[in-house]
């Protein structure tokens, strides 16, 4: 598919105040195109929680999104710690955040559970001490 | 419901108000589970009172924030409320309290 928009953002590790703000910039950009309610919310939730992440477990990253005329593609790429159960990490509930993250409303274990709910397809490719890589794919 | 009903009913003051509809209420405060389960346009009633409860807001797509327990907005909160158009209420009312006069 040939991709119409690119995007692209820096997610900066230390900020939970800013976190968030590649995925507002991306729902206010496919909002601007006539993309469906729909698909904006399950965009918007997804890469949110990638962004909170990112910030949360790897000190940050970087996330691409392209705009096709069949679909977005939402990948977003970290040199954090990895991931090394990935299964486990997919369960609803799991989560290896602190208590000070959790007193900000984060580390529910939902992240990557919400993730794949919201995404027509998701890949993830971790590796322990070097990063992680997660493609989102939504359908248009 | 229109705000100045669920303002009404949860003794609430107004911190910043919004014309949009209220659609449906939900309660929680762990930021991913909101997300997940609150039905778009609705009041949430939460504990939670820093900015990312505006931003979780916006994505989801939810109309009204109340902050319960005499919980007090966080500056940046109040400010991205205003910017985006959302309510935010202040109510005295614990949540399960809050609930219980939205639902009757």
């Amino acid at each position: 598919m040939s991709e119409l928009i690119h995007l692209h953002y820096d997610v900066d590790g230390e900020d939970f105040v800013s976190c968030g703000h590649a995925s507002e910039d991306v729902r206010r950009t496919l909002k601007s195109i006539g993309i469906s309610g729909e698909v904006i919310r399950k965009v918007s939730i997804a890469m949110y929680e990638g962004e909170i992440n990112m910030v949360i477990h790897a000190d940050g990253g970087v996330a691409d999104v392209s705009i096709c005329e069949d679909g977005i593609v939402v990948t977003l790429s970290d040199t954090g710690k990895g991931i090394a159960d990935i299964d486990q990490a997919m369960q609803e509930g799991f989560s290896t955040a602190t208590d000070e993250i959790r007193e900000l409303g984060f580390g529910a274990g939902m992240g990557l559970p919400n993730m794949k709910k919201y995404s027509d397809s998701m890949d993830i490719k971790s590796e322990v001490g070097k990063g992680t890589v997660v493609t989102l794919k939504f359908n248009l | 419901m229109t705000i100045n009903e669920v303002k009404q009913r949860l003794d609430a003051d107004a911190v910043v108000l919004s014309d949009k509809p209220i659609e449906g209420v939900y309660a929680g405060d762990f930021l991913s589970r909101v997300m997940s389960k609150a039905p778009s346009g609705c009041v949430w009633l939460t504990v939670m009172n820093n900015v990312n409860v505006a931003g979780v807001a916006v994505l989801a797509e939810i109309n009204a924030v109340v902050l319960c327990e005499g919980v007090v907005p966080d500056a940046l909160l109040c400010d991205k409320c205003r910017a985006e158009g959302i309510s935010l209420l202040t109510t005295p009312l614990d949540v399960f309290s809050a609930c219980v006069r939205l639902g009757s």
